[in-house]
Formats: C-alpha cells, sequence, structure tokens
C-alpha cells in the first residue's frame, strides 16, 4: 500500500553538527511512501539526530530534507505533518487517553464530530477501547505506548517516525508490541522511519535498514543483504557475528579467502577488496559446530558455559588469547578443549582496518 | 574460628515484629530529626501566636472579649488599612507572577549569558528594603533622576510623583517580590518534561498552543503556590510602607496600624488583634487559591525535577 500524498521522502547530504561534533555526516536516502525503515547503530550513531532533524526538533547544519518537491527541513515541526512516538511516550499527563489522542485534530481543527469519530478509530485500532477516559499514570508502559501510537497516526501522516519506542517496555511486551507495530503499518500502510539500537527489532519490522556509525551510513539494504551480507565488520559485529577473529591473510583466489597462522586457518569468503596484510574473520556462534572433523577445523579451551535450555552458550579461547563464542547441545565445562569447525560458506573476510573503503559500497 | 552470628528471636509467624510494623508506618528512629524544627515550631511560632490571641481577647481598656475588633471594624481609619493592603498586595503578587512566566518560559534550556542573566534577576532579594527605598528616592524621587531626565527632555512640565504614595510602596515589592517569584516559577517549569512541548509541535500545535495547553496546564499548581507565597510577602509589607510611602493616608497597611497600636499607643492588645485580623486575612486569600488549585491537575509533569 502506499501513500497518495507523496511519492518519496528523501535525505540529501543531511547533517548535523553539535558544536564540533558531527553527529550526522552526509545522509543520502530516499524512502518510498509506504516503506517501513529502520534506522540501526549503536547509541551516537546519529540515528536520533537523523529522525529529529525529520520532525523538525533539530535544525540541520546542512543538506536538505524533501517530501516529491517540497523542501521540508525549513518547515517548523507544527507544519511538517510528521507523527512522531517518542522513547519515553511524551503523552500529557494532565489530560486523558481520549484527549491525548486527539489533541492533534484539536490542533488542525477538525471538526468535533469528524475528531470523535477519528479518536475512536485510532483507539479501537490500539485495543484500548476501555480505557478512554483514564490518564497516563493510571496505564501500563505498554498502554501509554499504544496511546502514544494512537496519538502520532490519528492526524493520518504522510510519515511516521518512532524514536526506540519499545527499549523502555520489558521483554514480553516488547515482542508484543513489535508485532502490533507491524500489524498497523500493515493494516495502514503509513511510511514509517523507526529508531532502534536492537537488530533484532529492526530485522523483524523493517522493509529496509539503514546501518549508521558515528554519524556516517555503513549500509542501506533489506534486512535479508544486511543480515547475510554485512557490509563490513562492524554491521557484521552488529548482525549477529559475534566472534571476529583478526588473523593475517595467507592465501587469496578471488573471493576465497584463507587467513591465519599458527593454530588456526580459517578459509572465507572476503566481503571486500582485502589488502594484503591483516584481516578480519567474521564468524555467528551458532555456525561453529563442535565437531573433530570438517571445514576449518580448531581448538579452543571452554572458559564460561551458560545454560540456555536445550543448548548452552559457550565462551572459549583460543591459544592466541581471543575468545570464540559458540552454542552447542554436548555438555562443556570450563577447562575442557572443545574442537571447533566451520564451514568455509559461513566465514566472512573483512580488512581489519575499519570502514575506509565501506562508506562507498553502501551508498 | 568464627562465632556464630547473635540470632534474635523470631515472633510468631505471619506477624512482622513490632519495629517493622512501625517502619512501615514511617515509624523509626529517624523522626528524631524533626524534633529541633518541632521544638523551633512550638518555642517561636506556637507559643508566641496562642498568647498573642488570647491578648487581643483581653482589651486594655476593658468593654468585654471583642471590643478590639469591634474597634477596628468601626473605625474607618483602621479598617481601611484592610483595603489599602490588598489593593497593594494582591496587584503586587499577581504581577510579580504574570511578569516572570514569560521570562522563565524563555529561560529555559541552555544558552549563553544565562548564569549572568539569572544573576541580574536575582540580585534584587539580597538588597534589603532599606536599600531598596533609598534607591527608589534616589531615582525616582522628585529630583531624582528619572524626573530630571523626563523634566529635561520636556516630556513632563512637572516632576511626576512616583514615591511617598502608592507607586513607590508597588514597585519597591515588585522589586524585592520579582525575584522570589521568578527563582519558584523557574524551578517549577525545570519540572515539566521538555519533550511534551516537542510532542504537542509535532501534532500541529504552534508555540501558543504550546503553551496554552501543555505547559500553563502542568505549571498551574505552582503558579497558584508562587502567588500565596509572593502574597504573603506582599501583604506583610512594613518598611516600604513607611519610607516610600505615604504612611498615614494612601499606603497606612495593616502592618502599620498594628505597629501603631502596639508601639505607638502602647496599647499591646489592640495590636494583637490586629495582627490577628491580618492572619485571618492571609488564610483566607490563601485557603481560595489552594481550593482554586486542589480543583487542577497535580500529578506529575514528567520531568526529572
Amino acid at each position: 500500500m502506499s501513500d497518495p500524498r507523496f511519492s518519496t521522502l528523501r535525505f540529501e547530504g543531511v547533517t548535523r553538527r553539535f558544536g564540533g561534533q558531527t553527529a550526522l555526516a552526509d545522509l543520502d536516502l530516499s524512502i518510498h511512501a509506504g516503506e517501513f525503515i529502520a534506522l540501526l547503530g549503536a547509541s551516537g550513531c546519529g540515528k536520533s539526530t537523523a529522525l529529529n532533524c525529520l520532525a523538525g526538533l533539530l535544525p540541520l547544519s546542512g543538506g536538505s530534507i524533501w517530501l516529491d518537491e517540497r523542501r521540508i527541513d525549513g518547515l517548523p515541526p507544527e507544519r511538517r505533518d510528521i507523527g512522531m512516538v517518542f522513547q519515553n511516550y511524551a503523552l500529557f499527563p494532565h489530560m486523558s487517553v481520549r484527549r491525548n489522542v486527539g489533541f492533534g485534530l484539536q490542533m488542525r481543527k477538525v471538526p468535533k464530530k469528524e475528531a470523535a469519530h477519528r479518536v475512536d478509530e485510532a483507539i479501537r485500532l490500539v485495543q484500548l477501547e476501555e480505557h478512554v477516559a483514564k490518564f497516563p499514570a493510571q496505564l501500563s508502559g505498554g498502554q501509554q505506548q499504544r496511546v502514544a501510537i494512537a496519538r502520532a497516526i490519528v492526524i493520518r501522516p504522510p510519515v511516521v517516525v518512532m524514536d526506540e519506542p519499545l527499549s523502555n517496555l520489558d521483554a514480553k511486551l516488547r515482542l508484543e508490541m513489535r508485532m502490533e507495530i507491524r500489524r498497523l503499518h500493515q493494516a495502514l500502510g503509513l511510511t514509517t522511519v523507526y529508531v532502534t539500537h536492537d537488530q533484532e527489532e529492526a530485522l523483524s519490522l523493517a522493509d529496509r535498514l539503514v546501518v549508521l556509525r558515528d554519524g556516517r551510513v555503513q549500509q542501506v539494504g533489506t534486512p535479508e543483504d544486511v543480515y547475510c551480507q554485512p557490509a563490513n565488520r562492524y554491521v557484521a559485529g552488529f548482525m549477529g557475528y559475534r566472534n571476529l577473529i583478526e588473523l593475517p591473510v595467507s592465501r587469496r583466489d578471488g573471493e576465497r579467502v584463507t587467513v591465519g597462522g599458527g593454530s588456526i586457518q580459517l578459509e572465507g569468503t572476503a566481503r571486500d577488496d582485502l589488502p594484503s596484510g591483516r584481516a578480519v574473520a567474521a564468524i555467528r556462534p551458532e555456525d561453529l559446530v563442535v565437531s573433530e572433523t570438517g571445514e576449518n577445523r580448531f581448538d579452543v579451551v571452554v572458559e564460561v558455559v551458560e545454560y540456555h535450555g536445550r543448548e548452552q552458550s559457550v565462551q572459549g579461547r583460543l591459544p592466541s588469547g581471543e575468545p570464540v563464542y559458540f552454542r552447542t547441545e554436548a555438555r562443556l565445562a570450563p577447562g575442557d578443549r572443545a574442537p571447533l569447525a566451520v564451514a568455509a560458506g559461513r566465514v566472512l573476510i573483512y580488512p581489519a582496518d575499519g570502514a575506509g573503503a565501506l562508506a562507498e559500497a553502501a551508498a | 574460628m568464627t562465632t556464630a552470628p547473635s540470632v534474635t528471636v523470631l515472633p510468631g509467624r505471619g506477624k512482622a515484629s513490632l519495629r517493622h510494623r512501625l517502619a512501615e508506618r514511617g515509624i523509626d528512629r529517624s523522626l528524631a530529626l524533626l524534633a529541633p524544627g518541632v521544638l523551633f515550631m512550638l518555642l517561636l511560632f506556637l507559643y508566641p501566636f496562642l498568647y498573642g490571641l488570647q491578648l487581643s481577647f483581653s482589651p486594655q481598656h476593658g468593654g468585654g472579649a471583642l471590643a478590639n475588633y469591634r474597634t477596628f471594624f468601626s473605625d474607618p481609619y483602621l479598617r481601611g488599612s484592610i483595603g489599602i493592603t490588598l489593593w497593594l498586595g494582591i496587584p503586587a503578587a499577581l504581577f510579580n507572577v504574570v511578569v516572570s512566566v514569560p521570562i522563565a518560559y524563555k529561560m529555559r534550556g541552555r544558552f549563553r549569558g544565562k548564569r549572568l542573566l539569572t544573576t541580574l534577576l536575582v540580585v534584587p532579594i539580597t538588597l534589603g528594603t532599606v536599600l531598596t527605598a533609598e534607591g527608589l528616592l534616589e531615582f525616582l524621587g522628585q529630583a531624582g533622576w528619572l524626573n530630571k531626565i523626563l523634566v529635561d527632555l520636556h516630556l513632563v512640565s512637572q516632576p511626576v510623583r512616583l514615591v511617598h504614595n502608592y507607586w513607590g510602596v508597588f514597585f519597591s515589592l515588585v522589586i524585592t517580590g520579582f525575584p522570589f517569584a521568578f527563582l519558584l516559577i523557574s524551578s517549577y517549569l525545570s519540572g515539566i518534561d521538555p519533550s511534551l512541548e516537542r510532542a504537542a509541535a509535532t501534532l500541529g500545535a504552534g508555540w501558543w498552543h504550546r503553551f496554552r495547553h501543555i505547559t500553563l496546564p502542568l505549571l498551574s499548581p505552582g503558579l497558584a503556590m508562587t502567588f500565596c507565597l509572593s502574597f504573603v510577602l506582599a501583604f506583610s509589607v512594613f518598611p516600604s510602607a513607611q519610607l516610600v510611602g505615604d504612611p498615614s493616608g494612601a499606603t497606612h497597611v495593616i502592618s502599620i496600624a498594628a505597629y501603631h497600636a502596639a508601639f505607638e499607643q502602647y496599647d499591646y492588645s489592640m495590636g494583637s488583634a490586629i495582627s490577628m485580623i491580618m492572619a485571618a486575612i492571609m488564610l483566607v486569600i490563601i485557603g481560595v487559591v489552594l481550593f482554586w488549585r486542589s480543583r487542577m491537575y497535580r500529578g506529575s509533569t514528567g520531568g526529572k525535577g
């Protein structure tokens, strides 16, 4: 479903500096109407800055933001028509649920009768019918978040932005609300820009992900792209490649690269132009198997074992001292020697020295 | 070798120890912290108050317990002091509150020179009434700077009378009362979560609507409190009514009436009666304001303050 009011929301070279610090550098991004975009990154990566710039709560230091051919970055927030869901919900504590949800319509001078109808509809959509007369302080965290969402969507904004809306909820509620947000997006088709530091949340909700680090885009792609083909070691680390082992390159044959020396030799796929020299092998804990045979065999000494039901999550250590994380159903104890193997197709090899060449790959 | 830990005998199951049950109701040893304050209140407030109250019912010149009160209310000059004081106190308190709000509102957040500006706004609180009065006489008096400038510029032909009347006292109340109201309101404002206004902005509210629908309702309990305190300060005006006012005429305020009775006519009983009337009026005004406040939203304002 797409929005008839516009077709593309565009960031062009959007930059934001705080004093001498660049919080967001030269962000270029096109978002199609109806798309669900997640901005993903660790805290301080610039994702919330991007969102606040879009909503008009922060002025840009450079660049522009466009809704089709209309430039919106000079408009004050109240004239941008962007619905925002805040991390702390920011519900008006002195207004009932009904008045909170109706506030945007009241500001838009929507006739009373129509406003009441739309408020009811929005409240029904987030399943809060029984709570319309309550005040925010009388609601649970999940209910407050529903009110915040209803309040943002009732004005039918062309774009809804959400700033880590689930981070104040407990784990169970977070899963529920995640479904809820996905369901609402499917039902209403509202263009959504969603900020989170939780890769699982981003992968499960978004049509496309934008991974940010230090104010720069690292990768833009579908969840599958980003999950399976991280553009650099940073994105790989974010996508669950918990083992990032730095080793010298010993042989390369097109995409096939062998790295290692001494007790460990790993064969994998190069994900980027590899300079000769040092490289990083990225492996997911769940791709390592405890086995005496197979590709890419090496041994570790078990250090910490965590119980996870059927599986155990284990931290071992290479003779060189680097930690290795893996999961196994085998019962291991600290001090054991564990033989590990990993399929060559599951090992990604990145240049060791960070993100230099990678920003281009992402753009 | 380790010694066995001393074991206290547990009371019956399901029944917590007395100490725990008392602590649940807030009764524990930390209550002793209240002792100095309570003692202070008893000795320096409650006792003199009750003493004054009974004194006011024992008139010096006889005529029954209520004689002093009857005299006060039947003498137009004395009775009139109530109106004069209210007419000074309420406008001055209102003015201080109303002027503080936009300044404090604009001064939220960080900006260069904020500390300097706050200091300048708050300094008058340290001046004391006498110094303020002298300054007012210098500045606003018949031969003061302001009148000199006005006359030299031919804006007025005669010096304007701004002291030794109602306005002198009013200005003095504003100068000493404003910093107080400003500080209180600033602190109430900082307790309001700034993301509420941002949320209102994204919902289409311009600055006026954000102020009117979000900030003002959340601030109004604080405004009511600030008004009460400013009013009490202004209502008990005394030195400035003497120094820059017209103490036997336009600014014959109620505290001057009480002072006059007690320390010029040496009728302590009458002085006490006037003080009691003064206290009663303040209580009534505060009662009205707090009743009005109790009908407004009083919960959390979402901030960290």
